[in-house]
């Protein structure tokens, strides 16, 4: 196990490495410039905007830049944001908290509908039940977010007027109307990210479920004269989450990455909102830190997967 | 109307026999309206009207929190780092200048206490200088005095190259002495008739010595006063998250009687546009939005809801194409479009004059932009004064086709024009933006009907404005026949718009294509109108030069104005904001109220 783990460690920092490579190349290839909206404004000499890149190194080669990166995260230094000269840990740090409590909610409420229905479908396949959470699924993974999203601003905010669809990160009110204030304003975001990722859960509860249910250990439970219930939440669930926990596992970067799409909607101002800011301006340190600190979290949470799968099934063996 | 004219009824105002407002009226009678017309009393020694807000509320507080969304997030606080608008935007709500444009293009105070005008003898007659007495008793929101001191440090600070600020072409050229605690004086190196820029609207916030003195040069990024304002302004500073949201609350000291009106101001950033609108316009959540770049047609939907409404502030920006005379499509010492190669068919008056016709503007005014734009000839359209009478515009398809066939050009068997073996086939492009691919296919449509050929091209616009050297596709390169954008006219005098005009702004690969005249086209009388408006300290004089240099270019077709922009902001009904075109949204933050 220890000389496992070590070993995928090993693996993991070169291609850490690697991503690191081919994101700071993409993004130097690609065109834009974070000081583009000096360059059409009559009142700032171009002198200025020349001064600026230069001080702040976008003009040096390639290579340059990438090494000037590495070694600066190495030690630690993410570097400081083109636009608003905070360094970026500082505005990562200050983004979390929102894309944690969001992103997290619904990854609850997924799991929260996805475990019972797609548990009651599989011990009833192709019942009237299991068809109509299939349909509901089916449609739940089938319409992105920004689309759910916007449907639901217009029905929950324009039409009916009950819920506000601008998040804010500052809610003045104290004590329980805080609380519901927040609430009120989390459960459109959470609902549409909730509601998608419970229909994939959903699909995925029911088929594994579905695939342990017909095994023998299980008829034999039954055969023991075990009450229905016994039967499938011990004998039954127990085995059949076994990849459903990997999944989730490897759903949590995400946690912490945010949802670009819904949090511009909803003006969440969380990581997803922060990357999609920073790449429409340019803001190269930024995008790197946050795809970066992403590409991190996705090899430490496959591996947290891969460990976890051991453990929880010991057939596995790790080699 | 000419100088003559002009200079006899600023006569008549000195002598009492015209009224200041009846200035105004009598220029605006001749569309030359009013609004730097101030600028032009002011050279005369003509007494300033007080320019008068309708603020109502007899008390200062009491009007509950006030909710902006600058769907722009602001994502940082210090006015001299500001890299675009929506930055100043969200400095000014803490900080303030000596004075701000109102919507005439009058200025008002806000930290000085008079506008120096040739009348107090504050405005030297000779334009070197120029002085500003400061307002007394004014306190920044940690308690300190507001003196002279703050403003020479603040004209230090961004003049001095390694603090990196963005305002460094503001203050780099002048001098600013103190003459006492609360004068100060400044000096410029040449006659300049301008002279409220420095400390004045945008580029003018004043920031704290004694906060911002550690960090000036090359320790300006350490300042925790860059996230943490200290100002003067209605409100003080409570929190900030760049890119999200800004909080402040009254100032209790605020040197203006009865303001703010308002006990705690909030600005919200992030989004698009349309749901900012309709944030406003229709659900009400929020009390005020800026820049509302959404098609009319949408604005006029939300607004039959009847909570808020879109607020049109006429502005300088205009929208235009632009004809290149130089050939895009040959490279000469490793550039296009050089001012070395010329055209095969776009330096024929008679092909830009029929492209001209070819533009039908009303329809593009009428279908497309609503009440975002107005029409027009002219590449000036603000302020008022500055706008020449003598251009005109027409849309007709026929005058396009005979002005083509009296200067040879015959159509082929592919119904396109030729002459000479060149053909009428130009490529046109413009930045990814609904409108404006609307606009090109009008345009498109009326030529294929004269027998010229047009191919669309449209570049993101993150290309199409970036400054990318390597990149063949930016605007400034021009690496195409016909090209459209629109440029921004932020000061109320066009003398520095005017540098897209003057020869030696041409963009090139020498100087990486920085330079402002991006047509390429120069002619000399433009350059002599320029450099002669650049000293002269007649207001009438140099109206009549900057309008000539527009009737240069739009006259000869190179530049072919389309629509005069007007900014967007979108306002609940129950608000009453201080919009300018001049200044920034919230460049009187203090006085807006809740009737």
């Amino acid at each position: 196990m220890g000389t496992y783990l070590v070993r995928r460690l090993l693996i993991a920092l070169p291609s850490l490495l690697g991503i690191s490579v081919v994101l700071f190349t993409v993004l130097a290839l690609a065109p834009g410039d974070p000081f583009e909206e000096m360059a059409t404004n009559p009142n700032i000499p171009p002198e200025v905007r020349l001064a600026l890149r230069e001080k702040f190194g976008i003009d040096d080669p390639v290579y340059l830049r990438y090494f000037r990166w590495l070694t600066a995260m190495m030690q630690g230094d993410w570097g400081f944001s083109f636009a608003s000269r905070v360094n970026v840990d500082t505005l990562i740090l200050q983004r979390l908290p929102a894309t944690i409590f969001v992103i997290g909610s619904s990854q609850i409420l997924a799991l929260a509908i996805a475990l019972p229905v797609g548990i009651y479908a599989a011990t009833r396949p192709y019942s009237v039940f299991d068809q109509i959470a299939n349909t509901f699924a089916f449609i739940g993974f089938s319409l992105p977010t920004f689309f759910t999203g916007l449907l639901f601003i217009l029905v929950f905010s324009i039409w009916l007027d009950w819920l506000p669809f601008v998040y804010r990160s500052d809610i003045t009110a104290t004590g329980w109307r805080w609380y519901w204030e927040q609430i009120r304003q989390a459960i459109m975001p959470v609902m549409v990210l909730g509601l998608f990722q419970a229909a994939s859960y959903t699909r995925y509860v029911r088929s594994a479920v579905l695939d342990v249910i017909r095994l023998d250990f299980v008829t034999t439970a039954r055969a023991k004269g075990l009450g229905e219930k016994t039967v499938v939440v011990r004998h039954v669930v127990r085995n059949a989450l076994i990849p459903v926990v990997t999944l989730v596992a490897l759903q949590m970067p995400t946690v912490f990455g945010g949802a670009i799409v819904t949090e511009q909607i909803f003006r969440i101002p969380g990581i997803g909102s922060l990357l999609i800011s920073a790449i429409l301006s340019n803001d190269t340190p930024v995008i790197m830190a946050v795809t970066f600190v992403f590409a991190c979290l996705v090899v430490t949470f496959n591996l947290i997967a891969d460990v976890l799968y051991g453990w929880l099934d010991p057939r596995i063996a790790f080699r | 109307m000419n100088e003559t004219e002009i200079h006899g009824m600023v006569a008549d105002v000195k002598e009492g026999k015209l009224s200041r407002r009846g200035f105004m009226q009598r220029l605006a009678a001749f569309g030359v309206a009013a609004p730097t017309a101030w600028h032009i009393l002011d050279f005369h020694g003509v007494a300033q009207a007080q320019s008068l807000t309708a603020y109502k509320p007899t008390k200062a507080g009491g009007g509950g929190p006030l909710k902006i969304l600058l769907w722009q997030a602001p994502t940082l606080l210090n006015p001299h780092f500001a890299i675009g608008t929506k930055d100043q935007e969200g400095s000014r709500v803490f900080y303030e200048p000596l004075a701000g444009w109102d919507n005439e293009g009058n200025l008002v105070p806000f930290l000085a206490a008079e506008i120096p005008s040739r009348e107090n003898g504050a405005v030297s007659a000779d334009g070197l200088s120029v002085t500003w007495k400061l307002k007394p008793n004014v306190k920044w929101h940690d308690g300190k005095p507001f003196t002279a001191d703050d403003c020479l440090f603040t004209a230090a600070y961004a003049a001095d190259p390694a603090t990196a600020a963005t305002t460094i072409g503001t203050y780099k050229d002048i001098k600013v002495e103190k003459i006492n605690d609360l004068t100060i004086k400044i000096t410029f190196e040449k006659p300049t008739p301008f002279w409220a820029d420095a400390f004045v609207g945008a580029a003018g916030m004043i920031l704290p010595k004694h906060v911002f003195e550690p960090f000036k040069g090359a320790a300006s990024r350490d300042a925790p006063a860059n996230l943490k304002p200290v100002g003067t302004s209605a409100y003080k500073f409570i929190d900030f998250k760049p890119g999200d949201i800004l909080r402040g609350e009254r100032n209790p000291d605020y040197h203006i009687a009865n303001q703010p009106h308002f006990d705690t101001v909030e600005v919200k950033g992030g989004g698009d546009a349309v749901s900012a609108a309709r944030a406003v316009i229709q659900t009400g959540e929020f009390d005020y939005a800026w820049n509302m770049q959404v098609e009319d047609e949408i604005l006029l939907r939300m607004e039959r809801g009847g909570r808020g409404k879109a607020i049109p502030v006429s502005s300088g920006n205009i929208e235009f194409i632009m004809l290149n005379t130089t050939d895009p499509w040959t490279e000469v010492d490793g550039e296009r479009s050089s001012v070395k190669t010329k055209h095969p068919s776009l330096t024929d008056p008679a092909v830009r004059q029929a492209i001209n016709l070819l533009i039908d503007r009303e329809s593009v005014q009428k279908f497309i932009y609503g009440r975002g734009g107005k029409a027009t000839a002219n590449f000036v359209n603000a302020p008022p004064r500055y706008v020449s009478p003598n251009m005109k515009y027409e849309f007709s398809i026929d005058k396009a086709n005979k002005i083509l066939d009296d200067a040879g050009w015959v159509r082929g068997s592919d119904g396109i024009r030729a002459k000479g073996g060149t053909k009428l086939k130009y490529v046109y492009q413009t930045s990814i933006n609904a409108p404006r691919q609307k606009n090109q296919a009008i345009v498109k449509q009326a030529a294929q009907r004269a027998g010229i050929d047009i191919e669309l091209k449209s570049v993101t616009a993150s290309v199409f404005f970036s400054s990318d050297v390597a990149n063949p596709d930016t605007y400034s390169k021009f690496y195409c026949d016909i090209q459209m954008y629109t440029t921004t006219m932020l000061q109320p005098d066009p003398e520095r718009f005017m540098l897209q005009l003057v020869s030696w702004e041409i963009a090139n690969k020498e100087n990486k294509w920085q330079g402002r005249n991006i047509s390429r086209y120069s002619s000399k009388e433009a350059d002599d109108a320029f450099r002669e408006a650049q000293n002269s300290l007649d207001p009438a004089r140099r109206t009549a030069l900057f309008i000539r240099m527009n009737d240069i270019f739009c006259g000869e077709n190179i530049l072919v104005p389309v629509l005069a922009r007007t900014r967007m902001a979108a306002s609940s009904n129950n608000l009453v904001v201080q919009p300018s075109g001049w200044d920034l949204d919230l460049w009187m933050l203090n006085a807006w109220f809740r009737p």
